[in-house]
């Protein structure tokens, strides 16, 4: 009868563990969404795809407002400059000025890569919050950079999710993704971002370079280099409208 | 008539070199068409049997959505499969397909393919699909041979797949390559690889479910299926009749200039024969024959060297058509990027209705041009034709 007491208390002692470090995962993914998303933000960035042969540079300024809205404009090189996206509530629009035509990208399309890189447009297109459709638990602290870091893994909570786990590596001290790993079913490691160049803007940490990698195909990955970035900045409606697009 | 052609045939047999070379000319005509036409029937017989034999069986059910040119309606086209063709299934009579989108890593190269779910057990198809039922850890599945040229892959080999579920989750396995096939039908090779339907429907999430329903009997009256489209083997093969047609416009201008050198041959020799033969002509009018009956004897003898020219067709023709069934032409390319059914090597098939339909179309335009310049004849003074003045 005493061992079975102690059995149950220890059962209970784990259960308590593992229920609190569920809730620390989710609110470690809170403070996360919390510290990356922002009211708006004005940015400049390049993105470099590292191909096998050769790299390719696309600069491109975006204005963005919460995770719903986010307009694209395309600088260099001169075959994408004038090129623009927008994407508003889950719809996709891409103008080409080359056709001067707007295309909506839907369905299947969004499944296809961004200009050669190992971004697909549904990457982008994804705003859900991890903690709203992943279940995370912390399974130990790494060293990634010198950085302390908790390596959490989500597990799909929904069944309409590209990606059904994932591990990601969060900065203790300044809650931001350091490194994330995106799993198939199977269990077979997809696609991998590495997070560098953390920087202080407007009272925020972010990581201004991110690194994304097919672990399936050969080749550097795609390297996203924010040059400047603004947050909290006035944007102007008409910038969220198809017409902007033609402009 | 008879007096015609016996005069015909010992004035073309006089006339030596002459007559022969226009024979020769002639007889090449003849057996440069069969064997061109039988060329196409061979091709048309062997992209026909080859679609039946890898591809479309008898004929198809597709999902109405499914659109093979149009890789992105893949994702919707899939249906459980009716009830209505159970029995036929569990008979062997019809194979259900199911086709998805999916991805290949060769070498981490990243390449786009369809994966195709077939029974391991089917018996319509010649494709190597008991290879499927090798026992490994990976899934086995094997691919035609354009696909492993294009891919670098040879048997034994293990490559990374990926793909999404119905749900739009991200799968990805070792693919284990059992067999490799040949069957010179791009549509069942290129960027496929066939696995085990079970095994796909249960990756996708889709049990019993399929995009495809191919049947073994092409004469058979077939039911409609709601949901389904009927594509029976006429729709699925007129491709084939369309290219088959505009081949065989374009072979017929050779036919026309193989046919105008013989005919220009001949019409040379028929004025010659008339220049120089105008005595000859004017001693048949003064003989008795009327103006007609000497442009007959005429045209008779220049029709013979079409005869003369079916009968040396065949003392040669004969042995090389039937040699050319047996080992065929192998094209000095490489069909397979064609795009289309057909054998690197093609064999010719002749019919009694080709040999027949060539002979009198070379008859026939041989006569014709042989009563062309015979004409003249009619016009002709029979005085002066004795005298041989020129007219």
């Amino acid at each position: 009868m005493k061992n079975l007491t102690l059995i149950t208390l220890a059962l209970l002692a784990v259960l308590m563990v593992v229920e609190a470090s569920a809730q620390d995962a989710n609110e470690i993914l809170r403070k996360v969404d919390r510290n990356m998303s922002s009211e708006n933000r004005i940015m400049e960035s390049s993105m470099t795809v590292r191909g096998k042969r050769s790299n390719r540079t696309i600069i491109s300024k975006t204005w963005a407002e919460g995770t719903q809205k986010s307009f694209s404009e395309y600088l260099s090189p001169a075959a994408e400059k004038g090129t623009k996206m927008l994407k508003l509530e889950g719809q996709l629009w891409i103008y080409s000025p080359s056709t001067d035509r707007i295309i909506q990208i839907s369905g299947h399309m969004l499944r296809q890569s961004v200009m050669g890189s190992d971004l697909s447009y549904e990457d982008m297109m994804d705003d859900r919050k991890l903690s709203d459709i992943y279940d995370a638990k912390v399974v130990g602290q790494e060293n990634i950079d010198a950085r302390n870091t908790w390596l959490l893994e989500l597990t799909a909570k929904v069944a309409d999710v590209p990606y059904h786990s994932q591990k990601i590596w969060i900065d203790i001290e300044r809650f931001i993704p350091l490194k994330q790993e995106l799993f198939a079913k199977s269990g077979q490691l997809l696609k991998r971002t590495e997070m560098s160049d953390v920087l202080l803007i407007q009272g925020r940490w972010f990581p201004t370079t991110v690194l994304y990698k097919d672990m399936l195909k050969q080749g550097g990955g795609t390297e996203f280099k924010i040059t400047s970035i603004q947050f909290d900045q006035k944007i102007q409606d008409y910038i969220f409208t198809k017409a902007a697009l033609k402009q | 008539m008879k007096l015609a052609i016996r005069l015909a045939y010992r004035n073309l047999i006089g006339a030596g070199l002459r007559t022969w070379l226009n024979v020769v000319v002639l007889s090449f005509s003849f057996v440069a068409i069969i064997w061109m036409k039988g060329l196409m029937t061979g091709w048309d017989h062997q992209a026909k049997t080859d679609m039946k034999n890898w591809e479309i069986g008898g004929g198809q059910y597709w999902h109405k959505d499914y659109d093979p040119y149009d890789p992105l309606t893949l994702f919707d086209s899939h249906e459980p499969i009716p009830e209505a063709v159970k029995n036929e299934i569990a008979m062997g009579d019809m194979e259900p397909f199911l086709i998805v989108q999916g991805t290949i890593y060769p070498q981490g190269r990243m390449q786009s393919i369809m994966m195709k779910g077939v029974n391991p057990k089917q018996t319509l198809f010649k494709l190597p699909t008991h290879k499927l039922d090798t026992a490994t850890e990976a899934i086995p599945a094997i691919i035609g041979m354009m696909m492993a040229k294009g891919s670098r892959l040879q048997v034994g080999d293990y490559v990374t797949m990926r793909w999404r579920d119905v749900n739009g989750t991200f799968d990805a396995d070792e693919i284990l390559i059992t067999a490799i096939f040949s069957s010179s039908v791009p549509a069942a090779e290129a960027g496929q690889i066939y696995i085990d339907l079970a095994k796909l429907q249960s990756m996708m999430l889709l049990q019993g479910e399929a995009t495809i329903l191919t049947f073994r009997d092409n004469q058979k009256e077939r039911p409609t299926l709601a949901g389904w489209t009927l594509r029976t083997h006429k729709d699925l093969t007129k491709a084939v009749d369309e290219m088959i047609k505009t081949k065989t416009m374009g072979q017929s201008i050779f036919y026309f200039v193989l046919l105008l050198l013989a005919m220009l041959a001949i019409f040379d020799t028929q004025v010659l024969s008339i220049f120089r033969r105008q005595k000859e002509i004017g001693t048949y009018i003064a003989l008795g024959y009327t103006r007609q009956q000497v442009v007959g004897l005429f045209t008779v003898e220049g029709s013979m060297h079409a005869v003369l020219a079916a009968l040396l067709s065949a003392a040669y023709g004969l042995p090389f058509l039937a040699w050319q069934a047996k080992v065929g032409w192998t094209m000095p390319l490489d069909t397979s990027q064609f795009g289309m059914a057909i054998a690197q090597t093609l064999y010719p098939v002749y019919s009694a209705g080709l040999v027949i339909s060539t002979v009198l179309i070379v008859t026939i335009t041989t006569a014709i041009v042989s009563y062309w310049p015979s004409r003249r004849i009619a016009k002709m003074n029979p005085t002066e034709a004795l005298r041989g003045k020129l007219q």
